[in-house]
């Protein structure tokens, strides 16, 4: 099987030039040839709807599928904060160097050098094509646009549209996307969930999915496909990620061949609201921008029990500003997060539960007034109101780190293809641009650059020499196969009639990989879980109860096929994180820190990220590895101090 | 706390619907309607039953995925809340709360409390954009957007489409929706080329779907991020403009 190269076609010659020079160098289908081809572009996020939009009006034949009952409902429709930019509107010394060399440090010294340099080119388009489109971001008086700051910068570059920067630009993608189902360039299948890849002679050729709405399992065939499904963050069970995201497109192809990278790379954001019950479905982020003007304490006091307004000053430790005195409150997300649980770990924690940390607009309020502060978070004041039914222009928010994002993905080359020719990987789904660490506002830059600028340059190298051929017919034996599969994996599903529901199950396997590979990970903790997940698996598959049928909406059934690839992938994920014995950016191995406490990485072992093979058995994946080479950049150990 | 639920029950897009009446013992003030109805579908599965199909994702108020019409209001009594949001701290211990899908021709139910609002769609894919194909962007600081203008034109693309201004209209309209998107393109310097052509597509399509508006103003009531009426008199009076404008001249205010 291992015959793979993990060729990552990383253009020769400057790092500059390179992007400019790999348009000139590839393949390019010419426009009246375009509409020969057929692409299936899976997923309706930033990533997917902006390269959906953008194929469409290249003259692409694109199917677009989704499982939500619009475009528009995408999880990224979710994203707070804002989207970063090299624009140095602020003439604060950004460039597009800076935010290349920030994105580096940022992930710990373990993405790629050249694909984050193209990411910080393009983020400058980025910001120029949401505008065109009517993107309403926030603006100055004089009409030009407004900048806030995010974690791991020290320059205002993160553009933002209230607190609904992802709203909005996903609505710009969506609707340029909605143009294009409007001239029959793209053809949306809504409510259709992919459940398999199809391969032909090694290369993707299709999907198979089910209608979520009849239960119907149809294939859906291509020149192309192109994934841009999310991330896996909810395999921790609770996480701020959107309730219906899963892996299962992702882990689908990764069974059918395509490598998995750097599984163990998963953020914990700082700033969500503490878990409250047992009742608890998700947990809600309260965006980084709110790190701007909140300041993060606790009392100097262990087990202090007084309210916040009744802790004087001299009594509060601001351990951010005091640790890290250059980037205080704005550390990025793994260093922020860290330190929030050793404050809660050491009993200094706040709240009923004693499981958050404060952060507190007092201070703001007096500066700029509660006006300013509303204007510039109210969205996210009301909805912090809203679920604790505490008022946090009076009161300090209560916050605590919870699982976010996660960098790693399927892995691609340079062009976004994976190993499997014709299979491409947008967004959060893939592996290729954050590291061990994503910095605040670089998931919305890095989908939209991925759709709307990478993508329709690079796919054309693919396509160019498939001039003439013609899509497979889903009649064809590969399809019926794959159809006859996805059908008998359902019914088995269905025919289990255990005695314990799908949420059971999610739950458990939440709490093993939340305890074992979260913010802190030991060998003992992760071989502990590589016993439990194998356990819960068989027992998923021996007592899970999924009541009704298919041939309907039956949300149980479509949670039970998500949950069983949870269980494949966070034994995966735990193997990673096993194997990789250093720390870096959010994946943290206690047996691995500076005398600080902070992440010691082992650049000699480990400046490489690892792709797993799958081998029909998830307990032996075979690990292949590609050499991290950084030629523009330094490495050296980070400091925030 | 306890509360009695009376919840729409229905089997498929064709099937007759009828109410149910369940029973929560153990809900906490502190979870959400959404998490509520989680409970009550584990006790469900537990007793052998199918669990009620209702739509939701983010669960913070954002994606527009979850609608359900509480005790007669849209998203329920708290006003702009939507459903995941609410919690049931504004509820008495013992409430009876009745639990209906969307009420809307152009909305018809596909099971329980799920309904296909793909009507929408259609809305924004006749005219809902700027025309601005990927790469011909100018620079961004080109454009500029004096910032009151910038303000009201997020106002109102802060709709979040989840139809609770349909479901609230006696008419079934959908004015609200559709005045919504237009203001916000309509009102941007980017929008102005197209204005016109806009306002007539998206209106026209609108009709196609949607029952009139005859003022009673329960969208704006019911919307959970509060967009105001405003909008709508905004797209009435574009939308008379554009049948006298002679759009070869519509730069000419
Ligand atoms: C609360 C929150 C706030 C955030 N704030 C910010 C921020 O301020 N700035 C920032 O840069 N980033 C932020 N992020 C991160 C960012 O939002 C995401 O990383 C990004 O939006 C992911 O986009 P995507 O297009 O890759 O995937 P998604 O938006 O997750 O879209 C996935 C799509 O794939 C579809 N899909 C998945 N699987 C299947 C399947 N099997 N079949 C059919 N369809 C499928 C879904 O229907 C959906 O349309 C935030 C994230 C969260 C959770
Ligand atoms: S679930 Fe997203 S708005 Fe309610």
């Amino acid at each position: 099987m291992s015959q793979i190269n993990l060729d990552s076609k990383i253009p020769s010659g400057p790092i500059e030039d390179k992007w400019t020079n790999h348009k000139f160098d590839v393949k390019l289908v010419n426009p009246s040839n375009r509409r020969k081809f057929s692409i299936v572009v899976v997923g309706s996020g930033l990533a997917g709807a902006s390269a959906a939009a953008s194929l469409g009006e290249m003259g692409y034949h694109v199917q677009m599928l989704t499982y939500h009952d619009s475009p528009r409902r995408a999880h990224s429709i979710a994203a707070q904060g804002g989207i970063n930019g090299a624009k140095n509107y602020r003439n604060d010394g950004d460039s597009v160097h800076r935010l290349f060399y920030d994105t580096i440090k940022g992930g710990d010294y373990r993405s790629r050098e050249a694909n984050v340099h193209r990411l910080a080119e393009v983020s400058v388009n980025i910001i120029d094509q949401c505008v065109a489109q009517g993107v309403p971001f926030a603006r100055e008086y004089g009409g030009l646009l407004d900048n806030r700051s995010f974690g791991g910068a020290q320059v205002s570059r993160t553009f933002y549209a209230r607190g609904q920067t992802g709203q909005q630009l996903l609505l710009g993608a969506y609707q340029a996307l909605s143009h294009q189902i409007h001239l029959g360039n793209v053809e949306l299948f809504h409510r259709t969930e992919m459940l398999d890849l199809v391969t032909h002679e090694g290369r993707a050729v299709g999907v198979v999915a089910r209608n979520l709405i009849t239960g119907a399992v149809q294939s859906f065939s291509g020149h192309a496909v192109v994934l841009a499904t999310g991330g896996y963050g909810n395999v921790f069970y609770l996480s701020t990620n959107a309730m219906n995201s899963n892996a299962s497109a992702t882990w689908r192809a990764h069974r059918k061949g395509a490598l998995f990278a750097n599984p163990c790379f998963t953020q914990i954001h700082p700033t969500c609201i503490p878990a409250g019950d047992e009742f608890q479905s998700k947990l809600t982020l309260m965006s980084e921008s709110l790190r701007n003007d909140g300041r993060i304490w606790v009392p100097t006091e262990f087990g202090d029990e007084r309210s916040a307004a009744s802790i004087p000053e001299s009594e509060r430790d601001y351990y951010l500003e005091r640790r890290y005195p250059a980037f205080g409150n704005l550390v990025p997300r793994d260093v922020a997060s860290r330190a929030s649980k050793r404050e809660v770990d050491s009993g200094r924690g706040v709240g009923p539960l004693k499981n958050g940390v404060y952060l507190d607009f007092a201070a703001s309020i007096d500066r700029l007034g509660e006006e300013t502060v509303k204007e510039r978070y109210g969205n996210l004041f009301q909805m912090y109101e809203r679920i604790t039914g505490e008022d946090p222009y009076k009161t300090p928010m209560r916050i605590y780190p919870a699982v976010h994002y996660t960098m790693g993905g399927l892995w691609v080359d340079y062009n976004l293809m994976s190993n499997v020719p014709g299979l491409y990987v947008l967004g959060e789904a893939n592996f290729s641009d954050h590291g061990a660490n994503r910095l605040g506002a670089s998931a919305l830059m890095q989908g939209l650059s991925d759709g709307y600028f990478v993508l329709p340059a690079t796919i054309g190298d693919y396509l160019a020499p498939q001039l003439g051929n013609s899509a497979l017919g889903t009649d064809e034996p590969v399809f019926v196969e794959a159809q006859s599969q996805v059908q008998e994996r359902v019914k088995s599903l269905l025919a289990i009639k255990g005695s314990r529901s799908v949420d059971w199950f999610h739950r458990e396997l939440g709490k093993i990989v939340w305890d074992n590979c979260g913010m802190a990970r030991s060998k003992e903790g992760l071989e502990k879980a590589l016993v439990e997940i194998p356990t819960l698996r068989q027992e998923f598959y021996n007592d899970v109860n999924i009541m009704g049928h298919e041939e309907t909406i039956n949300q149980s059934l479509e949670k039970a096929g998500r949950v069983a690839d949870f269980l494949e992938f966070g034994e995966l994920m735990c193997r990673d994180a096993l194997d990789r014995e250093e720390s870096c950016g959010g994946h943290f191995r206690v047996e691995h820190q500076t005398e600080e406490g902070e992440a010691l990485r082992d650049d000699d072992q480990f400046a490489h990220v690892s792709a797993y093979e799958y081998t029909g058995d998830t307990a032996q994946p075979v690990l292949h590895t590609e050499k991290l080479e950084f030629e523009s950049v330094a490495v050296a150990q980070r400091s925030y101090k | 706390m306890q509360v009695n639920l009376k919840i729409w029950r229905q089997s498929g897009p064709d099937s007759p619907g009828a109410f149910h009446n369940y029973e929560v013992p153990n809900a906490s003030p502190d979870m959400s309607f959404l998490e509520l109805m989680d409970v009550l579908n584990e006790d469900l599965q537990t007793k052998g039953e199918e669990p009620i199909a209702f739509d939701h994702d983010c669960r913070e108020g954002i994606c527009g995925s979850c609608a359900m019409m509480i005790n007669g209001r849209a998203h329920g009594p708290e006003t702009g809340t939507t459903t995941c949001q609410l919690h049931m701290r504004k509820f008495a211990d013992g409430a009876h709360i009745t639990v209906e899908p969307w009420r809307a021709g152009a909305f018809p139910v596909i099971r329980d409390l799920c309904v296909d609002r793909s009507a929408f769609d259609r809305i924004i894919e006749s005219g809902g954009y700027i025309t601005a194909p990927t790469g011909t962007a100018p620079d961004a600081n080109l454009i500029l957007v004096p910032k009151e203008v910038a303000d009201s034109a997020m106002d109102a693309a802060a709709c979040i489409g989840c139809g609770a201004c349909v479901a609230a209209c006696p008419n079934s309209a959908a004015q609200l929706f559709t005045a919504a998107k237009l203001s916000h393109l309509n009102l941007l310097p980017q929008g102005q080329p197209e204005r016109y052509k806009r306002t007539v597509s998206m209106v026209n399509e609108m009709e196609r779907w949607f029952g009139s508006c005859t003022n009673h103003g329960e969208c704006s009531a019911a919307c959970p991020k509060e967009i105001s009426l405003d909008f709508i008199a905004m797209m009435n009076r574009d939308y008379v403009k554009a049948q006298f404008k002679q759009r070869r001249f519509a730069s000419q205010t």
